[in-house]
């Protein structure tokens, strides 16, 4: 199919920013994890970010992935548990961020 | 609320949103998850300002700088559970050729970056002059 607005390439951009976005949280997070001193849970729980970050940059690979697949019909749609997945990777991590925070 | 709770549901199975309707042109089908995506870069930078708060703002007193902290890092919890409940909204409305969802959380979500925004103005300058 022809396609001139490269849809499925802005697509996978549009994951790869917010990968980055991801990542900066991410750094951010750990910052704040290790500022005050490194504590057993302080350290444990820069680890859970890193695990989450990783988590997100697991559903985005696989997403972009996908992306490049091309058929008749262009590229399935996005599955809803990877949404959820991304989104509450975020979640947590701004839970991880209250509890570092308080 | 009762809608929301019956849209969760939905966040985890993916079949039931796959069997209602037609497939979309996928094209409306990426936009969409595009929607989402700039949704959630927002929440991540959302949480990633509340860290920044934290972090960066050291001389603030506790309470601001708690209370600022949090109410980002709260903001960014609701935005990115509102992306993928807008995002799945949107897609099943797509299926069924409804229209598409319409939002009032765009505007709540400016007003309360407004307060955020008007807060740190008033804690800059009340530090500039004490």
């Amino acid at each position: 199919m022809r396609d001139p607005g490269l849809q499925p390439e802005r697509t996978r951009l549009a994951w790869r920013r917010t990968t980055l976005s991801g990542t900066v949280a991410a750094v951010l997070a750990g910052r704040t994890a290790l500022h005050g001193g490194p504590s057993s849970a302080r350290i444990a729980v820069c680890a859970v970010c890193c695990v989450l970050w990783v988590c997100f940059l697991a559903v985005a690979h696989r997403r972009i992935r996908t992306l490049a697949t091309t058929g008749d019909d262009g590229p399935p749609a996005l599955a809803a548990r990877h949404a959820t997945a991304a989104a509450l990777c975020a979640v947590a991590l701004a839970v991880c961020g209250a509890l570092l925070v308080l | 609320m009762i809608e929301f709770a019956r849209n969760v549901r939905l966040w985890f199975a993916p079949r039931e949103i796959g069997e209602e309707g037609h497939t979309p042109d996928y094209r409306f089908s990426l936009a969409n998850e595009r929607t989402f995506l700039a949704w959630l870069r927002t929440a991540l930078a959302l949480i990633g300002g509340g860290f920044a708060v934290d972090q960066f703002l050291p001389d603030l007193r506790w309470g601001w700088r708690v209370g600022l902290a949090l109410a980002l890092l709260a903001a960014g919890v609701l935005c990115s559970l509102r992306a993928v409940n807008h995002w799945v909204r949107c897609e099943r409305a797509m299926r069924r050729g409804e229209d598409l969802p319409v939002s009032r959380f765009p505007a709540l979500l400016s007003l309360a970056v407004t307060v955020v925004a008007v807060a740190m103005v008033v804690v800059v300058l009340v530090r500039g002059n004490g």
